[in-house]
């Protein structure tokens, strides 16, 4: 029973932290970027590279998973995304749908179509019992990673000053302009920013989640419903929103396998007809 | 005057084509359909590359005639797979299709094959259903009932009363579940719960969880080859093998492929399957050597043999048939066909042309740092179960 809340839990995180750069996109610039997967497929290729072809220490893989992946979304901010802040959503989705295709098979033709194995440093694999509870290393590690980003990507946005103006550029670009804020600059780092934590989540879900060329395509739907269910207004409402999912799909495939994979979309439907706004909408609605 | 050289026009034109439908008729088509892009890629490479290796042994001549292949890409998708099939028989006029890498690509097929009296070699799907959805199919990989029973039979002789079967949710995990059970029950075996998983399935924590706290002797496995080594790894760190929980499977889990990439977690794995990359004999040899060869140094698996043994198919009923492509009298040849593959002594059963081969019992083991699949046991020539049984 502990053991299924555990894994659980670390599911959830995993969730978490993939979908978390779509909140910020999402939510805080107003841009549907469904090629989020694909950052996030980015950092997982970078962490097989790195320990698979050049033996590197997965712990130093992960950081570089985030700035490479980082990097990246900067590059592409700069010269594809930016000109599409002002347009539709038809056009957004259209446009990082095309990216998600092109992602696909471009992972396709340099790394093969084949899964991605990697093989975690000894203390990081198998489990360990604690008071009869079966808890797995690497998802302990997984669970505690994403929990302290978790913590600071709130601090960020709430006490720091790039939050306060990211926040104001958001609310109205215009006004936020006006005071003198580089609306451009926020928005570039901001996208980076999120575009980092989704390669990270995918180098630290390769273990868990499996990485092969469809993985943005595979991923998508779940980034989805975590950011619709938890609202793009704050971070603390898609981290609930990824716990509650990764709990409830864990236990449903445990207790009810028949019926196992369609628990979360039942969950999903509920809370959307409950909340449409997300679990903490500010009401307001933009 | 005008009218002469219109007659002389005519009869330039007459003899141009006559000569041109002479080279078409020395020459046999062959329609090689695979996924060569997306998720299943890896199978169409290895097919594909099987099919070469044969014609690069074997020559392109056969009984007169060319083999010229033709390779086109479905990306993995049913309705795909149909529309290349009738381009290639109704615009490259293609004498034969092969290929198919998965059974609803193969079943997708199957109406164009009867329709055009198209002689059909599956060279790697493996549900037992497929030969019976067309007179002019025929099979050089293997069926699911026909490597799950073995492992069944083994189970229930080694000390193995108490399993879990756990399979992916579609036709061919659903052929092995069912006899891989009614063989380890007919031999007294208990088969405790049965758990089939999602075709898309991200994590195997919850499945595996319910494997371990069942507590049997052993869970038996069918995945499609990628996923497999991502179960591989969660099944070791969920600490299901501390526990005394046997793996045993079908040969797509431990595919030769990407087993190396599996590491440790994988050995000790007892599998039932057609093909291993180390299987002993000198046909084999000589294939493995070419093989890595030509292809950057990339292991063969029972995919790329399937391809192999495909084009050898064609070759031999060729050679039988004189020449002769057309749908009857190919498949009038096939059957009964019989050679000696790389994986060992196979045929093509007269009565169902599905075919009949060994199936071997091997563990995964550290060869020379090399993980390795190694065969300990041979069932010889085994047809497939469902269709013997049916009859």
């Amino acid at each position: 029973m502990l053991t299924i809340l555990f894994d659980g839990v670390a599911y959830g995180m995993l969730l978490f932290i993939l979908a978390c750069g779509l909140t910020v996109t999402l939510g805080l610039m107003n841009f549907i970027n469904l090629a989020h997967g694909a950052f996030a497929m980015a950092g997982g290729y970078v962490t097989v590279v790195m320990m698979n072809r050049y033996g590197i220490s997965f712990y130093w893989c992960l950081p570089a998973a985030f700035v490479v992946t980082a990097i990246v979304g900067l590059v592409l901010e700069r010269t594809l995304y930016q000109w599409l802040y002002r347009a539709d959503h038809l056009d957004q989705v259209l446009f990082s749908i095309g990216l998600v295709f092109m992602a696909v098979a471009g992972a396709d033709y340099f790394m093969g179509g084949q899964q991605q194995l990697i093989n975690l440093p000894p203390e990081l694999s198998g489990r360990m019992d604690v008071g009869g509870v079966g808890i797995g290393r690497y998802r302990l590690f997984t669970i505690v990673v994403c929990a302290i980003l978790a913590l600071v990507l709130q601090l960020i946005l709430s006490k720091t000053r790039f939050g306060c103006r990211l926040r104001a550029a958001v609310d109205d670009r215009r006004v936020a302009m006006g005071l003198g804020i580089n609306v451009p600059l926020v928005f570039a780092l901001t996208f980076a920013f999120g575009s980092g934590l989704a390669g990270l989540g995918g180098a630290m879900g390769a273990e868990i989640l499996g990485l092969d060329p469809n993985f943005p395509l595979k991923f998508m739907i779940y980034f989805l419903i975590v950011v619709s269910v938890g609202g793009t207004s704050t971070v603390s409402g898609p981290f609930l929103a990824a716990m509650l999912l990764g709990i409830a799909d864990v236990a449903g495939k445990y207790y009810v396998p028949a019926i196992g994979p369609f628990v979360i979309y039942a969950l999903m439907i509920i809370m959307l007809i409950l909340r449409p706004d997300g679990l903490f909408s500010r009401g307001s609605g933009r | 005057m005008i009218k002469g050289m219109l007659v002389g026009l005519a009869g330039l034109a007459m003899t141009m084509s006559a000569t041109f439908s002479a080279a078409a008729e020395d020459v046999v088509k062959v329609g090689l359909i695979l996924p060569m892009t997306g998720p299943f890629a890896s199978t169409g490479r290895q097919v594909s590359a099987g099919a070469k290796a044969y014609m690069a042994a074997k020559g392109d001549m056969v009984a007169g005639k060319k083999i010229e292949l033709v390779i086109r890409d479905d990306g993995g998708v049913a309705d795909q797979t149909r529309r290349l099939a009738q381009e290639l028989v109704v615009n490259d006029g293609a004498k034969v299709l092969a290929g198919f890498g998965l059974t609803p690509l193969a079943m997708a097929v199957a109406p164009v094959s009867t329709q055009a009296k198209i002689p059909t070699v599956v060279m790697a799907a493996g549900t037992a259903a497929i030969t019976k959805a067309s007179p002019f199919i025929t099979r050089t990989s293997g069926t699911l009932p026909q490597y799950s029973v073995p492992v069944g039979t083994w189970a229930s002789q080694n000390g193995i009363k108490k399993v879990v079967t756990l399979v992916s949710d579609y036709g061919p995990g659903i052929d092995a579940e069912k006899w891989f059970t009614k063989e380890f029950k007919s031999k007294g075996g208990e088969v405790v719960e049965a758990v089939r998983v999602p075709l898309q399935n991200p994590d195997f924590a919850p499945f595996l969880q319910r494997v371990r706290d069942a507590k049997p002797d052993a869970v038996f496995v069918f995945l499609p080859s990628g996923v497999g080594s991502l179960f591989m790894k969660q099944f070791a760190d969920r600490g299901l093998s501390d526990a005394g929980i046997k793996l045993i499977a079908t040969g797509d889990v431990t595919d030769d492929d990407i087993l190396n990439s599996m590491g440790k977690p994988a050995i000790g794995t007892i599998t039932g399957h057609f093909y291993a990359t180390s299987h002993e004999s000198p046909e084999n040899k000589a294939y493995v050597e070419a093989f890595r060869k030509d292809n950057a140094g990339m292991r063969p698996n029972f995919m790329s043999v399937g391809g192999y043994d495909g084009m050898a198919l064609i070759y031999n009923a060729l050679e039988k048939s004189k020449g002769d492509a057309t749908g009857p009298a190919f498949m009038a040849a096939v059957k009964g066909l019989s050679w000696t593959s790389p994986r060992g002594p196979v045929s093509i059963d007269p009565d169902t042309r599905d075919i009949v081969q060994n199936i071997y019992i091997r563990e995964v083991k550290d060869v020379g740092g090399e993980l390795q699949n190694v065969e300990f046991q041979t069932f010889a020539n085994l047809k497939d179960p469902e269709k013997a049984e049916a009859k």
